[in-house]
């Protein structure tokens, strides 16, 4: 492991040190919206979103190679996607009451599946795993710069509106009656939420992205009990797991995402199993 | 039948409807509720009874008819009702302090976040129901009736003229729902107060009127009701409770209501 540490500061590598540096970026996004999804329970909404993300994606490339729009990349159309989704999934269960789950479903599924399509037909090769399932070799100083924005944007967002965040999350009828406008509320987390997921989706990918949303919140529910506390916690876990699964990964030469994942997923099935039998 | 708009009406339902996917679920309703009113809500389950709240706040509107609360719209009256939520809605492992929930009756479109004065408000409403020392204990380590008394205090704490509660001795037991009626009594005599009761035959002594809804809406006075009565009524002998009366300052006079 201690190969982790000498290669980090190793200038041939400095896709390691960027994905460090990304891993520790990312947690604090990842900490607070993960709360705010894990407490509201939209985690489906989120996996929706993310396949989503996919599709954007898909068109971005497409209108690039074939329609020559070569501004339109595809982190573009991956955040055009993303917000797109965030408010068409927003919208579908604040007022599709019935059909709610099929209609996140069938987004959720048509999302991927245009992206796919899409590719497909652009011609050249793209490496879909690494969309998929992160890739930290892609991780260039443009996207820490949009990463620390985020961390900003969402930082400054969920401290000025905590308090209707929170309301929105706990009791969003109560709080509507307090005259907040709940709607805009619920959809500006969905968006935040979005944004999360596309900038996140270079370390751990489109599929992995929602259990590194969920997972260290729920450990950090575990020993929160204020709902500022779960952020601050579920960030440290973020963290912790990033940059273990990172090291993990480069000494056994596995892939970053899944290392990420199974680390953080097993260490929360572990402490469950814990809790219960004590 | 005639309704009549002077002020002691607090909460006027004028020829209610309401229907949820096909189902009638309130019909033909005319309710009016006075001033220091101190009413429990009673009827079998789908009868509409959490319907009933939902439009007094403005949260459904009916399909049919008129509802007006301290002569405005339900959506503009909003800040003059405290309501508490049927318990069993949150997430019980939702991470916040009793103060934390309590504060989220001082919400406000014009502040972002709480002042002093809202902490203190909030405090005082805890201190009311007999909390004060669990302000900084986690909602999710209360028993049931605690928790019932935290979501009161929460729709309490912005000085409400009219309280409404869904359920709130669901799941407590008879001493605890003892307690939390003597409360509700000392808060009638700021208040107006309206809840859903989770029980069809047995009614607290405290309150004084019985609304009882199953797809059409009476109210009757429980002055009328001795022991003996509400013993039958325990029993299941509902018809001993008077459809015909309707409890007024000036005495009772008729209304002329049928039961179906």
């Amino acid at each position: 492991m201690i190969d982790v540490f000498y290669a980090i500061f190793d200038p041939d590598n400095v896709f390691l040190k960027y994905a460090f540096i990304m891993g520790a970026l990312a947690s604090i996004s990842f900490g607070i919206i993960g709360t705010f999804v894990t407490t509201k329970r939209i985690g489906y909404l989120a996996g929706a979103i993310s396949h989503c993300v996919f599709g954007g994606i898909g068109l971005a490339l497409f209108l690039q190679v074939n329609m020559g729009l070569a501004w339109f990349d595809p982190m573009l159309g991956a955040v055009l996607a993303a917000i797109i989704a965030a408010v068409t999934v927003g919208l579908v269960s604040l007022h599709a009451k019935e059909r709610e789950d099929t209609i996140i479903g069938t987004l959720w599924a048509v999302g991927m599946a245009s992206g796919i399509l899409l590719i497909d037909m652009t011609p050249g090769y793209f490496n879909l795993a690494s969309y998929l399932f992160g890739d930290i070799l892609l991780i260039s100083g443009k996207d820490l710069l949009y990463v620390a924005c985020l961390d900003v944007f969402v930082l400054s967002l969920s401290i000025l509106f905590f308090n209707r965040f929170f309301g929105v999350c706990f009791d969003s009828e109560f709080t509507s009656l307090r005259g907040i406008n709940t709607s805009f509320f619920y959809l500006l987390l969905l968006i935040l939420t979005a944004l999360t997921i596309v900038l996140l989706v270079r370390i751990v990918g489109i599929v992995l992205v929602i259990a590194l949303l969920t997972i260290p919140p729920a450990i950090a529910s575990f020993y929160a009990k204020r709902l500022w506390q779960m952020m601050l916690y579920s960030c440290l876990f973020c963290l912790f797991f990033i940059w273990t699964g990172l090291g993990v990964s480069y000494s056994f030469s596995l892939s970053s995402g899944p290392t990420i994942i199974v680390l953080s997923g097993s260490a929360y099935l572990i402490l469950l199993i814990i809790r219960k039998i004590m | 039948m005639h309704i009549d708009m002077n002020n002691e009406n607090e909460i006027i339902l004028d020829n209610i409807y309401f229907a949820y996917k096909q189902r009638n679920v309130l019909k033909n309703v005319d309710l009016v509720i006075n001033k220091g009113e101190f009413a429990s809500i009673v009827g079998p389950n789908g009868g509409g009874k959490t319907t009933l709240i939902k439009l007094i706040l403005g949260l459904i509107r009916p399909d049919k008819g008129r509802i007006r609360v301290f002569g405005k719209s339900p959506k503009k009256a909003r800040h003059q009702i405290g309501y508490m939520p049927q318990y069993a809605h949150l997430d019980m492992d939702f991470p916040a302090s009793v103060m934390d929930v309590v504060l989220m009756g001082r919400l406000k479109k014009s502040n972002l976040w709480f002042s002093k004065k809202d902490r203190t408000e909030a405090f005082n409403a805890i201190d009311e129901l007999g909390m004060s020392s669990y302000v900084n204990t986690g909602f999710n380590e209360l028993s049931g009736g605690q928790k019932q008394r935290i979501l009161i205090a929460r729709a309490l704490c912005n000085s409400p003229d009219i309280l409404l509660l869904d359920e709130p001795t669901a799941n407590v037991d008879h001493q605890t729902e003892e307690n939390l009626f003597s409360i509700l009594k000392n808060l009638n005599s700021k208040m107006t107060i309206l809840l859903v009761s989770h029980d069809l035959g047995f009614v607290s002594k405290y309150v004084k009127s019985v609304i009882c809804v199953n797809r059409q809406v009476v109210i009757h006075p429980t002055t009328m009701i001795n022991g003996a009565m509400i013993n039958d009524i325990y029993h299941g002998d509902l018809k001993m409770v008077r459809h015909d009366h309707r409890c007024d300052p000036k005495g009772h006079h008729q209304e002329g209501h049928n039961h179906d």
